[in-house]
């Protein structure tokens, strides 16, 4: 129990901090859920840290939830609901407290600022993303083709990417990996 | 906000009554199990189009406030929207909604995962399943950039860049490369638009 207390804080250390640096969504922490819980304290692997955040896409909800599949995987049910918790808590309360001061917050042109200035950062962010899962799942040839074709069935077609991940597992599953 | 907004009772002869907490609960679990592949479509199906609680014009103002502020765009929708309805008891029972039945399927799929995800036989299909993930946050990514350069380059997207090359690639702290990186952007818009 002593030990499980310091993962414990850690993992509230972590998420409470990629709450409030969540610009553009839950998406854009994935780097630094990465580097904490990959190179920082070992917590797991790359491969597994890249298959997990897969299981949660292929998933029904919000994007979010990854964390708790992350913080279920380091500290089972009780990291689940501690990483959850810690990664929604300080965000909402922010939230809540902006709904609280809605009509004088809705048209101001601090907001119309802002939010131009953040896009670019969530675009560096999500491409950050897209190249820290890139290299971990990448296995050899295979895996190389298997991403280079999502890519190319996600960025070219309307298709639901459901059908990318679905095609994908069931290729694994007939060992094409 | 009026004090119309914060009473948790829809307020008598409005044309559509403000959903109670309860309600909010199943609106925002619903959008939660029927969002596979991104959960924003189906918050404005349920809310906007089955609802009717919202017109697309609120729906979108809400909307544009939950971007500029951390986190999930549709978890701070809830937040917002619940309190409007029903103050913090609303804003309760949005988010639960929308996290719970989620969260509890993640934690069996975690189980699964630490229980079988060693079978060899399923090696293959994890693997090729975070390939197939990475691709599609690849393609994104470059939806993103494409839209953000649509017209031409321009110095917003050194900020972009700055991001990409601190964050993904020097790996530094996420929070002291925004500390760094956000002032400047905004900073950016701001004189773009005096």
């Amino acid at each position: 129990m002593k030990d499980d207390s310091g993962i414990y804080l850690a993992l509230i250390a972590i998420f409470a901090t990629c709450s409030v640096i969540a610009v553009g969504g839950a998406t854009s922490t994935v780097p630094e859920m990465h580097r904490q819980a990959v190179d920082v304290h070992h917590w797991l692997g790359d491969r597994t840290f890249s298959e997990l955040f897969a299981i949660a896409q292929a998933a029904p909800g919000p994007n979010v939830v990854f964390v708790a599949l992350l913080g279920h995987y380091i500290a089972g049910i009780p990291g689940a609901l501690i990483a959850i918790v810690a990664m929604c808590v300080p965000s909402c309360t922010i939230a809540y407290g902006a709904a609280r001061l809605v009509d004088r917050f809705r048209h101001a042109r601090w907001r119309i600022v802002v939010q131009a200035g953040l896009v670019p950062i969530t675009v560096g962010l999500v491409a950050s993303s897209a190249l820290i899962l890139t290299r971990a799942a990448d296995r050899g040839p295979a895996t190389a083709l298997i991403t280079a074709a999502s890519f190319a069935l996600c960025y070219w077609t309307r298709v639901t990417p459901l059908v990318a991940l679905a095609l994908a597992a069931g290729l694994g599953l007939m060992g094409v990996v | 906000m009026t004090k119309k907004e914060q009473s948790a009772l829809p307020p008598a002869g409005r044309p559509a009554p403000a959903p109670t907490p309860a309600q909010l609960f199943v609106a925002f679990a619903t959008i939660a199990g029927c969002g596979f592949g991104g959960v924003l479509a189906w918050s404005r199906r349920i809310i906007v189009q089955q609802r009717g609680w919202l017109s697309p014009e609120e729906f979108n103002q809400q909307l544009a406030l939950c971007q500029v502020l951390p986190g999930g765009n549709i978890l701070n929708f809830a937040v917002m929207y619940g309190c409007r309805c029903a103050g913090l008891a609303g804003s309760l029972a949005a988010v639960l909604g929308l996290l719970g039945p989620p969260v509890a399927l993640m934690i069996v799929a975690g189980m699964l995962y630490r229980g079988y995800g060693d079978v060899p036989a399923l090696h293959g299909a994890f693997a090729s399943l975070a390939a197939a993930a990475a691709g599609l946050l690849l393609a994104t990514a470059a939806q993103m950039i494409v839209a953000s350069v649509k017209d031409r380059l321009r110095i917003e997207h050194v900020v972009a860049a700055l991001t990409f090359l601190a964050v993904g690639v020097l790996r530094w702290p996420q929070l002291s490369a925004i500390a760094v990186i956000a002032p400047l952007g905004i900073g950016l818009a701001w004189w773009r638009r005096r």
